[in-house]
């Protein structure tokens, strides 16, 4: 199989197994978190006088307007539906991530009999949790419904600043190995941070600070477990397809 | 030196060859999680939202 194939079939594999374990962690972890916020986005879309109503509120006043507020575009409708779809974006996601991972275990691999253990491969999988969770996450923590926040772009422009930097530093301080290196590696990852996300001047909010600290903290660490399981499962797998490669075999 | 010469090339070929398609892997990887967590298509936002709060992807 060739380098690009066993890149792609190993993603898909390695996607589909992390994306459905990593739903169902979601689903008892920042799911659950994520409704009752909606509670409480809806409560005071309908009831702006009341800055913090009581959740039981919160579900008659959700259900009875719910049909009002996103007239504009479909959405999955609660329940299975919703679910389902949560599932299949859990999956590309973890495709996606898992392409990126592979390929630099294609990279890195390249000279017959060298491959990347799956111990080896949850180091990078720790890796991407440094660069796509813990680095944007430090100016832009995980955001329940509900909280305002900065223009949807500007944050986003941020997000990607974050990660690049971040991966960028990272990739000079552990790949190249030398001081010079190394120091601008270290510049490279603070610098988005000094620039500083995008925030409002003033966030007034009626979901709870205690249900936002508990969103972060459940996201942090499902994204700890999807990124290790992603590291080591895309890794195991890719190796099986990529061994009779005829591109690493020498002569 | 020669014996030496005939095993490197062979691994630099192979090197060459194995650069770009990861690159492309790597490009079409970003695609897909841009497309599922970046969107700013309404349907496309809605089918994925709890996705994107749960991996702290900017929302809304």
């Amino acid at each position: 199989m060739n380098t690009f194939r066993a890149i792609v079939f190993s993603s898909v594999i390695a996607g589909f197994v992390v994306g459905a374990i990593v739903t169902v962690i979601q689903h008892f972890g920042t799911v659950p978190l994520i409704l009752r916020a909606e509670l409480y986005e809806k409560a005071a879309a309908h009831h702006d006088h009341a800055a913090t109503p009581d959740a039981r509120d919160g579900v008659a006043a959700a259900h009875s307007h719910e049909d009002h507020e996103h007239a504009e575009a479909w959405e999955p409708g609660d329940g299975f539906e919703r679910n389902a779809y949560t599932a299949a974006a859990n999956v590309l996601t973890a495709i996606g991530f898992a392409m990126l991972l592979a390929a630099i275990f294609a990279m890195r691999s390249g000279n017959a009999g060298g491959r990347i253990s799956w111990h080896e491969g949850m180091i990078w999988g720790l890796a991407g949790f440094a660069v796509f969770t813990l680095a944007p996450g430090l100016g832009l923590p995980p955001e329940l419904p509900g909280v305002p926040a900065a223009p949807l772009l500007s944050r986003q422009i941020w997000w990607v600043l974050a990660a690049a930097t971040t991966a960028g530093g990272l990739g000079l301080i552990f790949l190249r190995r030398s001081l010079p290196a190394s120091i601008a590696g270290l510049i490279l990852i603070v610098l988005p941070h000094v620039i500083g996300a995008p925030e409002l001047d003033h966030v007034e909010t009626n979901v709870p600070a205690a249900l936002s600290h508990q969103f972060v903290v459940a996201v942090t660490m499902t994204s700890l477990t999807f990124w290790f399981m992603l590291g080591g499962v895309t890794s195991a797998v890719f190796a099986r397809f990529d061994r009779d490669n005829p591109e690493t075999l020498p002569g | 030196m020669a014996h030496t010469e005939a095993t490197h090339l062979p691994v630099t070929a192979s090197r060459v060859s194995r650069l770009p398609q990861s690159l492309m892997a790597m490009m079409l990887g970003l695609f897909i999680v841009g497309f599922v967590g970046f969107s700013h298509i309404d349907v496309v936002h809605n089918a994925a939202h709890d996705v994107r709060h749960s991996n702290a992807f900017p929302c809304h």
